[in-house]
């Protein structure tokens, strides 16, 4: 419930607050987006399986965001920029389809 | 709350029957779980809020960003080739079009160049057919013959005369217009005649062209007033210059028996 609850008030402050971002970092914000979902994704399958620990969870939710960030990053920076952001996204979506798919195993047995 | 069974498919008999009390078992404290506050709960929230927080702003700033402004340098130089490309191809297809039009535009030019060209030949051909009154600066020379001596021949050199001197369409008292094949005669009467109308005197002759010009074809040592104002006839010869001399006899041409275009 708290997690229901956490998303509900983040989309609340979002909309409310309307914070600016710094224009440096737009770029990279749809690939930390993308790693934040991998990453409660594979949480809550790991919840579901039993083996959930919530400091690996926070521990791997920002290892994600920031490793994800820095890769499209340094790629920019040495002109794979592109190639190497449809490389991240292509994996991180192959984890979160693989994660929904054994969430939906845990819940649904289907 | 926590005691109620959740509804799930019955489980099928397994031959592992722990695997079936482990399946049932998360089951139960998932519900309970849901609803109970742990740590676990607590972090997900956390990492859900700053997730949704993100979310929104990102959709924020992309409608609020104009469109280009996330797009790698790369991708930026590829799409205004693609658009550099485009450009030419319809900046060609402009200069095509253009020329088409340029065309077709001379084209109806030309048409109706050579149709007003076209009109104006009718126009002539008809004044000089005879087949429309006509109007313009002339003169009206007005002959006077108490002997009654004036000659079909005298009439047809000055007729002659008039058109040396630019007459370009001639009507004789008001009611023979001269044209083409118009002749002067006598009758047995000793009358003239012109195309088969008999004339009196006063003779009036209309005469369209220069005014000027006109009289003075008339008025020469010879020519018009001289012969009929001489011993011969002693008539009378009356030049008037007019701003506009109307003329609207017309005559209806007869179709060519013998004479055709080459």
């Amino acid at each position: 419930m708290f997690a229901i609850l956490g998303l509900v008030l983040g989309v609340i402050l979002g909309l409310v607050l309307q914070p600016t971002l710094p224009p440096v970092l737009a770029p990279y914000l749809p690939i930390a987006i993308v790693a934040a979902f991998d990453a409660i994704l594979g949480a809550t399958r790991a919840y579901l399986e039993g083996t959930f620990s919530d400091r690996v969870f926070l521990v791997s939710f920002s290892s994600n965001v920031v490793i994800a960030g820095l890769i499209v990053f340094v790629g920019d920076q040495i002109g794979v920029g592109s190639q190497l952001s449809t490389g991240v996204v292509v994996v991180l979506g192959i984890r979160i389809f693989t994660n929904a798919a054994a969430i939906r195993r845990a819940l649904l047995h289907a | 709350m926590p005691d109620q069974t959740p509804l799930t498919p019955p489980e099928p008999e397994s031959s592992n029957p722990g695997r079936a009390r482990r399946a049932a078992a998360p089951r139960r404290n998932l519900l309970k779980d849901f609803f109970r506050p742990n740590r676990g709960q607590f972090s997900i929230g956390i990492a859900l809020l700053l997730t949704a927080l993100l979310v929104v702003t990102t959709i924020r700033s992309q409608n609020a960003q104009p469109e280009f402004s996330n797009v790698r340098q790369a991708d930026l130089i590829q799409l205004l080739d693609n658009v550099t490309a485009e450009t030419r191809r319809l900046e060609d297809q402009v200069g095509e079009l253009e020329q088409a039009r340029t065309e077709l535009v001379s084209g109806a030019d030309r048409d109706q160049a050579a149709r007003e060209e076209a009109q104006r030949r009718l126009v002539q051909a008809e004044i000089l057919a005879g087949t429309v009154p006509a109007v313009g600066p002339g003169v009206r020379i007005e002959i006077l013959d108490p002997e009654g001596r004036v000659t079909a021949e005298l009439l047809l050199d000055a007729i002659e005369e008039l058109r040396d001197a630019g007459a370009e369409v001639i009507e004789l008292n008001d009611s023979v217009r001269l044209v083409m094949r118009s002749h002067f005669l006598m009758d047995e009467q000793g009358n003239v005649t012109a195309d088969g109308t008999v004339l009196n005197a006063p003779y009036i002759i209309d005469a369209i062209g220069d005014p000027a010009t006109l009289e003075a074809g008339a008025r020469f040592r010879g020519g018009l007033v001289s012969e009929v104002e001489g011993d011969r006839v002693e008539g009378s010869v009356t030049i008037t210059q007019l701003t506009q001399v109307d003329i609207s006899t017309v005559v209806t041409p007869p179709t060519n028996q013998f004479a055709r275009p080459r």
